[in-house]
């Protein structure tokens, strides 16, 4: 054993125990520097969790508001801003909610803050209510005619723009522009105050469109016809011309 | 011919050396590791315990109205930087036009909502994407960390553990849907977190919190019954860039195939 210890040649033993001295160093420095936590859970700390976890609370979410202001929650969940929580308007209020007398939220009373959901943009969803704040009633705040909390609008609108306001844009610079919605939709007066309980009819059959459309038809001089058994038979005419704004070249 | 032999027996002790040597890596863990107490840990106490849940997110499209609510609370709830490119969440605005043409933007990630631009080029279709880290379950970002600062928890949220990351950007580099960024004062990575601090209280992320048309569906992945459960089972769903196979928690409704 010894003698074969011995006929290992010197540098081997040296590369030996520096290797032996590396090993050591790592053990010691990574038993210093890995904390004691770390591969509890998985390769992290598990206090890191622990940490985020407990960090602080800004907005302390609507069901906290009810507690003292049952009575905005109860108009307003009636409404048509009953899907917009408190703390949208009136910014994160959890410190106000643990102590209401040192911290007052604000309340967003400048004309221009509402525009930020209601402005007319045509990437909104059809049916979103929305406005063109330069000239709906421009200059007065918003909240002079619309109570925040339960924002009826002061009197139902006549027009479907008002709701429809991207089908609107689109159709008002189309070939149909002269057409008005009602021409082709039903809408029953409940619509425009729930408007998802009454809904408004849509055409349904190619005679609708062929009601002016087709060849044998006189009532409609200078509309483009077609002949209408002829003409793309298979399908329903909105499958390929897309009603408020119809294309054909 | 005896000499090879003989070299050959030494090479394999010398090896089977190495191998055992490479085991004293582990030594100090089992050496060091002591119990520490779970009952202290949010994780795991009487009000939250991480292994009973597993969290995700849905994203309704067609209800997205780019008030931007969301990135602006996400700002106050994280303390995010307040300056454009730290996001945690954003919106981006799409609008396509004909012959495959895509315009996307995102000013100020949304936080101020969305003004029109004058131009008479009308869009083939137009809407907003709300994005933020999609939590997968095959996570790139973990996988690069050479530090194990940033982690899948145990209920499936993406973390990142500022006192250990070494701010070496590799996660934000690996992330294929650009949710990380680097802190520009503290210098560490950082992220959404679902909002991990409100979850462990029994509170929804800001983000949902503050969505006035309940565009964004919070809850859990795995249960019978959550308000995601139920909207996954009623709208058709999606995910963002599927091919990675990251296996996103975070589901699209009415996706566009152009949204990337
Ligand atoms: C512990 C009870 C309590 C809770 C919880 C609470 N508030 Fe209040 N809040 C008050 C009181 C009391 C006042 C009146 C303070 C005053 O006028 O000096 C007030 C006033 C307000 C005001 C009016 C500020 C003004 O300028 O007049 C707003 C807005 C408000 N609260 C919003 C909220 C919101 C949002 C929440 C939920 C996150 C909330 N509060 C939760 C007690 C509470
Ligand atoms: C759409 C935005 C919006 C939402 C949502 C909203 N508020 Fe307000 N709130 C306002 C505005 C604007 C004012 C200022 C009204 C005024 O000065 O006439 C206000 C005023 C208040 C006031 C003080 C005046 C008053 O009427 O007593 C309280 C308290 C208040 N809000 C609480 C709440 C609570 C609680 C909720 C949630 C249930 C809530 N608000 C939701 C916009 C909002
Ligand atoms: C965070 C987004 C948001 C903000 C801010 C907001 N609203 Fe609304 N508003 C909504 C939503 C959502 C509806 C409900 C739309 C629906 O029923 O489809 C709504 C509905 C309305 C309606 C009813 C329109 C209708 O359908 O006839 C009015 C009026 C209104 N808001 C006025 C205001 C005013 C005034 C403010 C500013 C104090 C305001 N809104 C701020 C989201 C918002
Ligand atoms: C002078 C009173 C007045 C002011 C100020 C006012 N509105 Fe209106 N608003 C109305 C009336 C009246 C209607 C319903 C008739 C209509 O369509 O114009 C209405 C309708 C609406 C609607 C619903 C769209 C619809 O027709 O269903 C929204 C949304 C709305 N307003 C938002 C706002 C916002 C946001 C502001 C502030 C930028 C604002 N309003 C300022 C009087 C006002
Ligand atoms: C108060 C707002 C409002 C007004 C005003 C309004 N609508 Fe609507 N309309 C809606 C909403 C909300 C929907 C439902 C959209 C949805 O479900 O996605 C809708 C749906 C429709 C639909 C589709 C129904 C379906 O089955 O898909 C038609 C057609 C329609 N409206 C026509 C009209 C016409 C025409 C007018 C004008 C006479 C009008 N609307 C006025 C809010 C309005
Ligand atoms: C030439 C007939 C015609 C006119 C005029 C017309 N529509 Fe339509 N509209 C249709 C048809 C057809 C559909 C069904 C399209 C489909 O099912 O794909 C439709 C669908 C709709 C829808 C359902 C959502 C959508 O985009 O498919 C709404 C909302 C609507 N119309 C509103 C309006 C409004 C508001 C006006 C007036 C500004 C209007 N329409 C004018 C024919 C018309
Ligand atoms: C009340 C009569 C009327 C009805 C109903 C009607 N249209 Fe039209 N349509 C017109 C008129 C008028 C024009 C031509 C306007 C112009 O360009 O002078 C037109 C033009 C068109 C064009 C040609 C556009 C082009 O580029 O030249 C198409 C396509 C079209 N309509 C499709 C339809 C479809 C699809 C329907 C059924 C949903 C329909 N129309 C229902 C009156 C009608
Ligand atoms: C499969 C798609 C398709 C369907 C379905 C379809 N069209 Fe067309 N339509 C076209 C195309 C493509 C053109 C333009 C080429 C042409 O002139 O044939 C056109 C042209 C037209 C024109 C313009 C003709 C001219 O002389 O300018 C009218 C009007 C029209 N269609 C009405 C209708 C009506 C009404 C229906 C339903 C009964 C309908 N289309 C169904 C594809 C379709």
């Amino acid at each position: 054993m010894l003698k074969k210890l011995k006929s290992i040649p010197e540098q081997v033993i040296r590369l030996a125990v520096i290797l032996v001295i590396i090993v050591v160093v790592f053990v010691i420095v990574r038993a210093e520097l890995v904390p004691d936590d770390f591969g509890e859970l998985g390769h992290y700390r598990k206090g890191a969790v622990d940490e985020i976890a407990s960090l602080e609370l800004k907005y302390a979410g609507q069901e906290t508001c009810e507690m003292c202001h049952d009575d905005i929650l109860e108009t307003k969940s009636n409404g048509y801003h009953r899907s917009v929580n408190c703390e949208v308007c009136h910014g994160p209020s959890a410190k106000h909610s643990e102590a209401p007398d040192e911290f007052l939220p604000s309340a967003p009373r400048k004309r221009d803050f509402c525009p930020v959901c209601h402005e007319y943009l045509p990437s909104r969803p059809t049916g979103f209510p929305q406005i063109v704040s330069a000239s709906h009633n421009p200059v007065k705040p918003c909240i002079t005619c619309h109570e925040p909390h339960n924002p009826v609008p002061p009197e139902t609108p006549h027009e479907c723009s008002a709701c429809h306001a991207e089908i609107s844009r689109v159709k008002s610079i189309s070939h149909h522009a002269y057409l008005e919605c009602k021409t082709c939709h039903e809408v029953p007066e409940q619509h425009k105050l729930d408007p998802r309980g009454n809904a408004a009819s849509k055409p349904a059959t190619r005679e609708f469109c062929g009601k002016c459309h087709a060849e044998e038809n006189e009532d409609y001089p200078g509309v483009p016809q077609i002949d209408l058994a002829e003409h793309e038979p298979r399908y329903v005419c909105w499958q390929c011309h897309y009603p408020h704004m119809p294309e054909a070249k | 011919m005896k000499k090879v032999i003989e070299n050959s027996i030494e090479r394999k002790a010398f090896f089977k050396l190495i191998f055992l040597s490479a085991f004293s890596i582990f030594l100090p863990k089992s050496l060091t590791a002591k119990n520490s107490s779970p009952e202290e840990s949010p994780v795991q106490d009487e009000n939250y315990n991480a292994y009973d849940h597993k969290w995700g997110m849905c994203i309704d499209i067609d209800k997205c109205i780019g008030c931007g609510r969301c990135a602006n609370a996400c700002k106050e709830e994280n303390d995010v930087p307040r300056e454009p490119f730290f996001f945690r969440t954003w919106v981006e605005r799409y609008k396509i036009f004909g012959k495959g043409e895509v315009v996307i933007d995102s000013p100020n990630g949304g936080v101020d909502g969305f003004h029109n631009e004058h131009s008479e080029r009308n869009p083939e279709r137009s809407f907003f994407v709300p994005k933020l880290c999609n939590h997968c379950e095959n996570p790139p970002c973990t996988q690069v960390c050479p530090v194990g600062a940033t982690f899948k928890s145990v209920d499936g949220v993406i973390l990142v553990d500022k006192d250990y990351c070494i701010g070496c950007s590799y996660c934000i580099q690996a992330c294929p849907y650009g949710a990380r960024y680097l802190h520009p004062v503290t210098k560490t990575a950082e992220k959404c977190t679902f909002c991990y601090h409100r979850l462990v209280n029994d509170k929804s992320p800001a983000c949902v919190e503050v969505c006035p048309t309940q565009a964004r569906i919070f809850g859990e992945m795995e249960k019978k019954s959550s308000p995601l459960v139920r909207f996954r089972r009623m709208e058709k769903i999606g995910v963002l860039k599927p091919a990675l196979n990251t296996e996103p928690k975070v589901l699209y409704a009415h996706l566009d195939m152009e949204v990337k």
